[in-house]
């Protein structure tokens, strides 16, 4: 892209873009004015299409000296006012799970993404890997829930980064953009719609005077309506466990049963609003894959070559993998008669599917390495456990 | 150290130094001695009363002689001490 | 005369939470006291004020300062103030924790943040220990000093804050301990009106925890250790700014102008936009 255009924040239009791009505009077509973040293979595009682009839409981009200064100023930013993102991968992500739990404690609006790699520990940076998924959801200590969203096109790292920035904001909860290498670095068509077409949310305002405001007093929907630090709310904002004043309570097992329940209700009696899928062909499945990421892309092939075939095979892709669509896999299991699990790793989503499918067998299909599963090698999966 | 010549100065008689007003929070206080310690004109001293937490208090042993200096109120991690200017007429301080 | 009336800083304290939980005679009271005392003498806005703060016995002032506060993970507040600052410049950020959680874990953020020339303001409560945990060393703790993790003496040298602080760019730096009241009080007054990175390091006692391994065992003792060695030199050599039994040296010692990062960051966004042609 040129440097000496100036681009409107919303670039309505047909875009050939590379996965990090389009999460880099569908940021800032959500609102987002604020990046923080440290390069990484392979969310570094994320950063320096930023570095780009906010400045032409009047936002902040800083490269913080580490991760763990980028998710601090994310959370900062956040309160300050604005919608605030910072992009990592594996490594990266491991370093920002003490703050996650401060995001979530201190119930921050703010959007996280990982393109995983090869891991554990440095890896292999420049290949996709799916094994950050249990952390997305487990890493930080303590118990609680977040959101994470899995993109499997170039098209979706664009809607999901707005999807996830509206669910950070409505549920005042990090949401975790789980993407992988190939997603983030291939190139694809993305089509960003105008304006009127998109739907964008901001977090609910409290309607109260200061001197009634309680910031950690839930609404009805378990969320308290936030205020940010200028307004003329004086508000305290701690990760020590707090009352609805925002006063740390340190003593109180009542205060501590009643926060970390809140927490972590506010996001499971959500779960019918929050949790998304696509099903393809699985009215009259016997064979059901579930993937999700780049492997997705892989079993949709799989599925529709199987079909040719003539075995009634189907697919279920979890586009959100956290909180994790039970209800979904419960259904396919009842009228599955296999389960085939393909993913990037040594067993993490499998391990949810068959909680959920109970009796109904489920394989698992792992593949661990430079590339992901071809279809060809779904395909032999299906049809070996083709009943 | 020289000797310090003062003079007096030409105002002396109309000139009049402020009234200070020492006001001590009681149980607020936790007894670290900082006020006593530290206050240029020896105007307080641990007084033999017990409060709250269990420690003594100051108490001012000659308001007249506090020149508003302000240390006290500003050196006690407490905030169980300040000192204010008695104003020139007699209304009743609001008690807060 | 014993009064009821109320305190004439109270309102800048969130009453509920007082009193505070800091002991007799702790250092960290007496920040409190003069960091109000100069919001109050500069008659700030208190809608504008935000004071972010760090795990330890000092981070708990965050939550005493009746203004939009903020009590992060160790060793983070000054990470999370630069989000602060730079998402609305128009906000005075002030982070206010202590020498374990600015230097230590947090060492790299404080460094990094005067480099860039962030306009947050530091003030470190020094007081040459982990007090919150029980008193282990920390990154202040003078050599051969007693405390629960150096039982035979420390053997670490002691960082030398100012010196630290200077060297990374701040644009304004100065130390005092707690018995400089006054001079403290106008020193956070400067530092609140300058633009940039400003750090203040305040000397401070914690008989209950330092004081009392290291032959202090009262608040008095240690405040007398700090008026018999401390001696003010404005401006002379950070580098030579020493923390011993003998001589703690205090003052203010740098005080320069330099453009701040969010300003530079405003002029660049500016000037990026001036030239571009809109598509």
């Amino acid at each position: 892209m040129s440097n000496t255009v100036k681009r409107k924040a919303i670039l309505t239009g047909a875009h050939f873009m590379n996965g990090d791009f389009a999460c880099a505009e569908g940021a800032i077509v959500a609102g987002c004015r604020f990046f923080a973040g440290y390069p990484i293979t392979p969310a570094t595009e994320i950063a320096e299409r930023l570095a780009e682009r906010m400045p032409e839409v009047g936002g902040i981009y800083i490269q913080m000296e580490d991760e763990i200064a980028s998710i601090a100023a994310v959370i900062g930013a956040s309160y300050a006012g604005l919608k605030a993102m910072t992009a990592t991968s594996g490594p990266g992500f491991s370093l920002m799970q003490e703050n996650i739990g401060l995001a979530v404690m201190t119930e921050t609006p703010c959007v996280i993404v990982d393109v995983m790699r090869g891991g554990p520990s440095t890896g292999q940076p420049t290949l996709p890997g799916q094994q950050d998924v249990m952390q997305a959801k487990w890493g930080s200590h303590g118990d609680y829930e977040i959101i994470a969203l899995s993109p499997s096109s170039v098209q979706e790292m664009f809607d999901l980064t707005v999807e996830a920035f509206n669910m950070s904001e409505i549920y005042r909860v990090p949401t975790i953009l789980l993407a992988d290498e190939v997603v983030g670095h291939m190139w694809e068509k993305v089509v960003i719609p105008s304006p009127e077409n998109l739907k964008i949310v901001n977090r609910k305002r409290p309607n109260v005077s200061p001197e009634k405001y309680l910031p950690f007093m839930p609404d009805d929907n378990l969320v308290p309506p936030m205020a940010c630090f200028g307004e003329g709310f004086a508000f305290h904002a701690t990760g020590l466990t707090h009352d609805e004043h925002g006063y740390p309570q340190t003593q109180n097992s009542e205060v501590q049963e009643r926060l970390v329940r809140r927490l972590c209700d506010k996001i499971r009696k959500s779960v019918d609003k929050i949790v998304k899928v696509e099903e393809v062909m699985l009215e009259d499945a016997d064979v059901v894959v579930i993937a999700y990421g780049i492997v997705a892309r892989a079993a949709l092939s799989a599925v529709r070559k199987a079909r040719a075939e003539g075995i009634k095979a189907g697919l279920l892709r979890p586009i959100t993998l956290w909180p994790f669509p039970e209800k979904h896999v419960e259904k396919v299991a009842r009228r599955a008669k296999k389960i085939v699990v393909a993913e990037m790793n040594c067993g993490q989503i499998v391990r949810e599917v068959q909680r959920a499918a109970k009796e109904t067998p489920v394989m698992f299909l792992p593949k661990l390495g430079e590339d992901p599963h071809t279809p060809m090698e779904i395909f032999e999966g299906i049809r070996r456990n083709n009943p | 150290m020289p000797e310090r010549i003062w003079r007096k100065p030409l105002d002396s008689e109309k000139a009049k130094l402020p009234k200070a007003e020492i006001h001590i929070i009681r149980d607020q206080c936790k007894g670290c001695g900082y006020c006593i310690q530290y206050c240029p004109q020896k105007v307080l001293e641990e007084s033999n009363d017990i409060n709250a937490r269990g420690v003594h208090p100051p108490r001012v042993v000659d308001e007249s002689k506090c020149v508003l200096c302000s240390f006290c109120t500003s050196v006690c991690p407490d905030f169980a001490i300040f000192v204010i200017e008695k104003k020139e007429c007699k209304e009743n301080v609001k008690h807060g | 005369m014993m009064t009821e009336i109320e305190h004439p800083l109270s309102k800048y304290l969130r009453k509920a939470m007082m009193p505070h939980i800091w002991c007799s005679g702790c250092g960290n009271g007496i920040i409190l006291n003069c960091v109000v005392q100069a919001v109050d003498e500069l008659q700030m806005d208190l809608d504008k004020l935000v004071v972010v703060s760090g795990i330890g016995c000092i981070g708990r002032a965050a939550g005493y300062i009746n203004t939009n506060s903020f009590h992060t993970t160790h060793g983070r507040p000054i990470a999370l103030a630069t989000g602060v600052k730079l998402a609305n410049p128009n906000l005075e950020v002030v982070v206010i924790s202590g020498d374990g959680d600015l230097f230590a874990i947090g060492g790299n953020h404080f460094i990094h943040a005067a480099r860039r020339n962030i306009g947050i303001k530091v003030i470190c409560a020094n007081n040459f220990n982990y007090g919150m945990t029980g008193g282990q060393q920390g990154p202040t703790t003078p050599l051969e000093a007693l405390t629960t993790t150096t039982p035979y003496g420390n053997i670490e040298h002691p960082f030398n804050l100012v010196h630290l602080a200077a060297a990374s760019g701040a644009t304004y730096v100065a130390r005092w301990t707690t018995l400089h009241v006054r001079r403290l009080t106008q020193s956070i007054k400067r530092l609140l009106q300058k633009e940039g990175f400003g750090f203040i390091e305040v000397v401070s006692p914690c008989p209950e925890i330092f004081g009392r391994r290291n032959k202090m065992k009262t608040g008095l003792e240690m405040m007398e250790w700090f008026r018999r060695s401390s001696v003010v030199e404005n401006f002379s050599d950070p580098s030579k700014a020493e923390i011993t039994p003998e001589r703690i040296v205090v003052g203010e010692f740098v005080n320069i102008d330099k453009i701040s990062y969010e300003r530079l960051l405003h002029e660049k966004i500016a000037h990026i936009n001036e030239e571009k042609t809109w598509r």
